[in-house]
């Protein structure tokens, strides 16, 4: 069974690449536009990736992520950030809130694949 | 990158969306002057962010250069490191125009301006207490090599190359796994890399009752053998760095690497990134979060709420809907010669055919109609601009952005509209000294209201400027013969001479506005639209303009009349009344035309029999119905024989069915199957003023 990624960016362009990418690697994809809906998505049904962004209106990807790790049911599901930000420090709140890992922006499809592959 | 057709689709998303997160950017900064709200900054930071990583993502790095040092501006003014004053805002707002133009250029692929880049790109900096040659924005030189995590240190550390393998000493934290960290995955990494091998030390192991399973309790030795270079080790061990101890030992031969491997990680990231970067602790983030969930309701509903249809597939659902209401509207008809013991049952079912088809075609309607924001958010920024321009201090007020109207509609009273305000700006408003002489505020309103009023919409400009001067207004109208030198008018209609051809009080052109084109052309457009404008104002108090539109140019209410065994249609809101005529109110005057008095006003007569050539039960105008129309603010009174009824009538074009017509505007299909002419009431005015040269003495 193709594993399901969560993929969520406020940039429709953004969603778009990363689906087209993943999709095109047999993954399945689910999208959402920011951390609310994300959480909401997440707790409907189940994935095996969480890939967010991190500057979001409503609820932004370190929130969405410090979120998901209080479920049960994603305590043991990785996640990671897209970021621009390559400061320590961005990644370290990433890493604070439970991130596994980050991609940083810019990347092409084989470096997001490659990273995902890292960790699914 | 781009080849790819779907990767195309993707960048057009992107450029349209950068276009979207502009417009959301302008109209944040325009927000911004007087309170430094956090949310709104947040938002245009997120704008300018997204541009920046979509930008840089799809490859177009002069746009994501320069909004890298937009977004690091915004980021210091969130922090609050940096003060939002007014001259950032301008030079905010210059960007995000240069930014609109890089990307309409990126687009089309023509070359950028750089010169106004590099302006706006030191302006910036200027502000960000820079020198423009110091610091080269970071994301110049990002895009296509930022190959993921630790890209930074990948150059230089070619030296590392020298040994022959690694031998890694990794020792994580209980809590690695808790992450989903995987020890397992990054090992089959480093075997990618080359002959691998570990060795697990247990020693930490508790014992079985004492064991949390999502605690890591091993660490391990690793050896890896290859010509690796040190980076390709960090990028497999940079998520974990934080929760492991790491030793990094090159083995094999030479002894000088150890020196060039810890120079090469010695230059990580941090330097190449300045103080662009966050350093937003993370309860500040929790915090923001929940006066987040109320603040963008706005944005959500814009997005969410919306599907883009194609106009043409909108207007086949429009067309059949029409024709439901023509075959009701047939059996309506029928129903009035049968057996009468159904009759009760069928117009029971007529009834509901009818409210079903009016529903149906009420929510059809609904797709085309858009909220009058999308005209009204240009404004704020026109506004700002020009009153700067112009030394003025000007309030914008909106109101009713929520009313909705066709989109043909709203896309072409857009430019008139920018047209009326500019003018309310330039001429209306008076500049602040001014202003306090005569009393007032120093800051003057200019509101922008938009409204619903029986199946129209209005939409109102308003300002509480000088008004017109009358005085001058009559003068200039006289020296140009507009209006005969003995000729009384009345103040609104002297206030509505503004709108003849060639008029414009304006002592001086400006460039703003004062050509003298302008306002007629203002109002054939809205005249065109099937719709009216008018103006009234008092002199020392303000203008208001006032705009009736159609909602649709679909669906027209029309009023039906009868010359000889034709049927025509008169747009409802072209009639201003209906009235039989007395014989001795008739005159004729030189040549064909007849004109007839009414109060004060002579109108010329038109005869519909005579336009169209059809045979009319009468041809003198005291024997029929004058129907009073206006249109451009003339009057004429058109001949018919008889009023009927007043009916919806669903507009079909004559010109793509047949051809043009001259003073026909379209057709309609009646219940009866016939097909009657909607009237073109301003085309009709025209004709017989054009022709008839000497009335256009009560003009306006």
């Amino acid at each position: 069974m193709a594993k399901k990624i969560l993929a969520v960016d406020d940039s429709a362009s953004m969603r778009q690449m990363v689906l087209f990418t993943l999709q095109g690697a047999g993954y399945e994809v689910v999208q959402a536009c920011d951390g609310v809906e994300a959480l909401e998505l997440a707790r409907q049904s189940a994935v095996d990736l969480v890939l967010t962004d991190v500057h979001m209106p409503r609820m932004d990807g370190i929130t969405l992520v410090r979120e998901l790790r209080a479920l049960l049911t994603y305590k043991l599901v990785p996640m990671l950030i897209l970021t621009t930000e390559s400061s320590p420090e961005k990644k370290m709140d990433g890493k604070r809130a439970g991130a596994t890992g980050w991609i940083v922006k810019p990347f092409n499809p084989p470096q997001l694949l490659a990273t995902v592959a890292r960790v699914i | 990158m781009t080849i790819d057709p779907e990767m195309a689709e993707i960048v057009k998303v992107f450029f349209q969306e950068s276009r979207e997160g502009l417009d959301a950017m302008e109209s944040g900064l325009l927000g911004l002057g007087a309170t430094a709200d956090t949310e709104n900054i947040n938002t245009i930071f997120r704008a300018a962010h997204s541009i920046k990583g979509g930008s840089a993502t799809f490859g177009f790095a002069e746009v994501a250069a320069f909004t890298h040092g937009v977004e690091t501006l915004l980021d210091e003014m969130r922090n609050g490191v940096r003060p939002v004053t007014s001259e950032a805002v301008q030079t905010l707002l210059q960007a995000c125009d240069c930014l609109r133009e890089m990307i309409a250029a990126t687009e089309a692929e023509q070359p950028l301006d750089q010169g106004r880049i590099a302006t706006l790109n030191s302006d910036i900096l200027h502000i960000l207490g820079e020198r423009p040659n110091e610091a080269p924005p970071p994301a110049a030189s990002a895009p296509n090599h930022g190959a993921g995590p630790a890209a930074p240190a990948a150059g230089p550390a070619a030296g590392a190359g020298q040994s022959t393998g690694w031998r890694i000493v990794f020792e994580p934290v209980a809590e690695l796994l808790r992450l989903r960290n995987e020890p397992t995955r990054m090992f089959a990494e480093l075997e990618r890399l080359g002959t691998f091998a570990a060795r697990a030390d247990v020693s930490r192991l508790p014992a079985l009752d004492a064991l949390d399973p999502e605690s890591c309790y091993l660490s391990w030795t690793l050896e890896v053998s290859g010509q690796i270079p040190r980076p390709k080790l960090d990028e497999i061990f940079d998520w974990v760095d934080s929760h492991c101890r790491l030793e990094f030992t090159p083995t094999g031969s030479a002894t000088a690497a150890p020196a060039a491997v810890q120079a090469a990680s010695c230059a990580p990231a941090p330097s190449a990134a300045p103080a662009a970067e966050a350093k937003t602790a993370p309860p500040a983030d929790a915090e923001r979060s929940p006066a987040a969930v109320s603040a963008p309701v706005q944005k959500a509903a814009a997005e969410s709420g919306s599907i883009r249809v194609a106009t043409e597939k909108v207007d086949g659902i429009i067309n059949l809907v029409g024709e439901l209401l023509i075959t009701q509207s047939m059996l309506s008809g029928f129903a009035d010669g049968i057996d009468p013991d159904d009759l009760d049952r069928l117009r029971q079912g007529l009834s509901q055919l009818a409210r079903n088809t009016r529903e149906l075609q009420e929510s059809v309607m609904q797709i085309r109609m858009l909220p009058i924001s999308f005209a009204f958010n240009r404004f704020p920024r026109i506004v700002h601009d020009l009153s700067r321009k112009l030394g003025k201090k000007v309030e914008l007020k909106l109101s009713g952005e929520g009313t909705e109207l066709d989109k043909t509609v709203l896309e072409k009273i857009s430019d008139p509209l920018v047209h009326l305000v500019r003018n309310a700006l330039d001429h209306g408003l008076e500049i602040p000294d001014r202003r306090l002489a005569a009393g007032k505020q120093e800051t003057g309103t200019l509101e922008l209201a938009a409204f619903h009023e029986g199946g129209n919409i209005i939409i109102e400009v308003r300002d509480d400027g000088a008004g017109l001067n009358k005085t001058k207004i009559l003068q200039k109208a006289r020296e140009r013969g507009l209006v005969a030198a003995d000729q009384e008018l009345t103040d609104e209609q002297i206030d509505n001479l503004i709108f003849m051809p060639g008029f414009s009080t304006a002592d001086q052109i400006s460039d703003v506005s004062g050509r003298g084109v302008g306002m007629d052309v203002v109002r054939r457009n809205i005249n065109d639209l099937g719709g009216h404008v008018q103006i009234s104002s008092k002199e020392g108090l303000g203008s208001t303009i006032r705009i009736r539109l159609p909602l649709t140019l679909a669906i027209l209410d029309g009023q039906l009349v009868r010359v000889g065994k034709e049927i025509y249609i008169i747009s409802l809101l072209a009639i201003v009344e209906t009235i039989q005529v007395p014989r001795e109110r008739v005159n004729k005057l030189v040549g064909r035309t007849e004109v007839f008095r009414l109060r004060e006003e002579y109108l010329p007569v038109v005869k519909l029999c005579d336009q169209f050539g059809v045979e009319p039960d009468s041809r003198s105008a005291e024997d029929g119905l004058l129907v009073v129309v206006e249109a451009d603010g003339k009057r004429a009174g058109v001949l018919v024989d008889d009023l009927l009824a007043q009916q919806q009538v669903v507009i079909k074009s004559l010109e793509s069915n047949f051809k043009s017509v001259s003073g026909i505007a379209g057709a309609t299909i009646l219940g009866d199957g016939t097909v009657a002419l909607i009237i073109d009431v301003p085309g009709l005015i025209r004709s017989v003023i054009n022709s008839g040269g000497a009335i256009s003495a009560h003009a306006a």
